[in-house]
């Protein structure tokens, strides 16, 4: 099973196994990991489940991609930057395994 | 209005087609919940032809609402072809008419840049620093209130905080504080309403309003940087050289978009936990179930019932066609308390599962920019509250709003006991 460690804004790993085929945001959110909010349920319509994906590991996951839906709405979100993604936009595969997410402060 | 009271009662009997749920009446009288949930089971995309607001379609279902939600590209906010409320703002093309422009009724790309400037200033790491200046405050306002003797909650309490935390988000002048309260009435009102004698009042008023933070702007602009609004968007980089009406426009979206929701959520989540003592209960013997609360008690309120969108092409949503034109209402209020999305949606849980996931916010690009700063103002309340008082009883009927926009009340009578 894929391991993913969140790493707080303070510094604190979280890490946590789940099965290939879940998100990070699922992830997350079932093993409470602060951080992560999720209010709409892995849909992508709330983008409070940004996370900012380890420089390692970005060729990896991907960015958002241009014009989608998950594109309009991390721009909101607060210190966005080049590595930011929506969690329940990742899901979790072997090729993923060991993945590092930093969180932000706080989900806006 | 006997009419309207008269309809009310006639809910099981009319024909399915035949509701009309945009009364206001309804509304006042705290009824709608019966009507959506007709609606929900036997048509949850319902098309109204006639209203006092014309045709519309209701959307009533949480994940249909999302759907619209989502859609931008298909349900458009902008002003100019109705905005974000079910009637058409009237105060465009009338004499003396005055509109603002203001992002919550824009859509992208212009929506994207505006809500980019001023969103820092109401994120999480921003609202720490205003945290405890809200506090102190709240403390101030509770330590005030008349131990054991009739007062009114909502004038009080909850206008009363909700002005304040306007005023710290902005420095504003303290004792002109109530002028936000104003102008954010007026901003939303027409001498329909009785806000105001006239349209040409209503400008006045807010050409008032626009004289007052025109000469803040210019005190913080020849000031060092600080943590206020004015002072932010005075100094920052996207925001300094922005024209003076979509500073106006910005400023007066914050007042409205903070003012009846957060008083209406401090008022609507008194009386929640009044009319559920188990659950006040359990509140008393675990106050670090506040957060968790206060997301319950937004969904519970749902201070503003709907938002509104214009299709601008024809869309199929919940198996109806939607025409190009159209008028679409989303209830979130109805999708609040939707079965099949919501665990026991008409029970008033403190401890809820997944109570963030709630519609009162909307979502996709419009979700409320003001979330996590609304959450903070209830949090502080409760938490006060809890360390002052033992109980909070609501005495005495509440007078709800008329209105289908605004869910709220406008009069709560209440004791406090020390
Ligand atoms: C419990 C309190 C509140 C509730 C229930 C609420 C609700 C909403 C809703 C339903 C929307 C529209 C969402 C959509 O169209 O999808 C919205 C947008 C907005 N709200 Fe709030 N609001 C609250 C508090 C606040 C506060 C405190 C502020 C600011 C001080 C604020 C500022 C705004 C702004 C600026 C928008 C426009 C966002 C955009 O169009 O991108 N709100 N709010
Ligand atoms: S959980 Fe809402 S956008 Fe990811």
């Amino acid at each position: 099973m894929p391991k993913i460690t969140f790493v707080a804004h303070d510094g604190t790993e979280h890490v946590v196994e789940v099965e290939a085929g879940t998100t990070a945001r699922d992830a997350a959110v079932d093993n409470e990991i602060p951080g992560i909010d999720g209010d709409c349920g892995g849909n992508c319509a709330c983008a409070t489940c940004h996370i900012f994906v380890a420089d390692d590991w970005i060729n990896a996951v991907g960015k958002a991609e241009p014009e989608s839906i998950e594109a309009e709405l991390i721009q909101f979100a607060d210190d966005y930057t080049e590595n930011s993604r929506l969690a329940c936009q990742i899901t979790m595969s072997d090729e993923l395994d060991g993945l590092v997410l930093n969180m932000p402060l706080a989900q806006h | 209005m006997a009419t309207q009271l008269a309809d009310i009662a006639d809910l099981k009997s009319i024909p399915v087609e035949d509701i009309n749920v945009a009364q206001p009446a309804i509304f006042a009288a705290g009824e709608e919940g019966a009507w959506f949930e007709r609606l929900r089971r036997e048509d949850p995309v319902h098309y109204c032809h006639d209203s006092q607001f014309g045709a519309y379609w209701s959307i009533t279902k949480y994940k249909d609402i999302m759907d619209v939600e989502m859609n931008h590209k298909v349900f458009s906010s902008e002003s100019s072809l109705g905005g974000i409320t079910i009637s058409d703002p009237e105060y465009m093309g009338e004499d003396g008419g005055l509109e603002l422009p203001m992002f919550i009724a824009m859509d992208p790309p212009k929506h994207d840049e505006q809500r980019k400037t001023v969103s820092p200033i109401v994120a999480p790491s921003h609202l720490q620093l205003l945290a405890d200046g809200i506090r102190e405050r709240a403390g101030e306002v509770l330590d005030e209130l008349p131990v054991g003797e009739e007062f009114d909650w909502v004038d009080r309490v909850s206008i009363e905080l909700t002005t304040q935390m306007l005023a710290i988000l902005f420095d504003f002048p303290w004792e002109d504080r109530r002028k936000l309260t104003r102008w954010s009435d007026v901003a939303t009102g027409s001498p329909e309403s009785g806000v105001v004698e006239s349209w040409d009042q209503r400008k006045q008023e807010l050409f008032e309003c626009a004289a007052y933070f025109q000469k803040l702007w210019d005190e913080r602009i020849k000031g060092q940087p600080a943590k206020d609004l004015i002072s932010m968007m005075a100094h920052g980089e996207a925001t300094k050289n922005m024209p003076y009406m979509e500073f106006l426009g910005n400023l007066i979206l914050l007042i409205v978009g903070g003012n009846d929701t957060t008083r209406n959520s401090i008022s609507g989540g008194l009386l929640a936990l009044h009319e559920h003592p188990e659950e006040y209960a359990k509140l008393k013997a675990d106050p670090s179930l506040i957060p968790n609360m206060v997301s319950e008690m937004i969904r519970w309120q749902t201070p503003l019932a709907h938002m509104r969108r214009t299709a601008l092409e024809d869309c199929e949503v919940g198996g109806k066609l939607i025409k190009k034109g159209d008028k679409v209402v989303m209830w979130y209020i109805s999708g609040n308390r939707d079965e099949d999305s919501i665990d026991n949606p008409n029970e008033f849980l403190i401890d809820r599962k997944k109570a963030r996931q709630h519609l009162a916010f909307g979502f996709g690009i419009h979700r409320c920019v003001g979330n996590r700063l609304a959450e903070m103002q209830l949090q502080i309340v409760w938490e006060e509250i809890m360390k002052r008082f033992s109980h909070i009883e609501v005495v005495g009927e509440p007078t709800r709003v008329f209105s289908t926009f605004v869910r709220g009340y406008s009069h709560m009578p209440v004791i406090v006991h020390k």
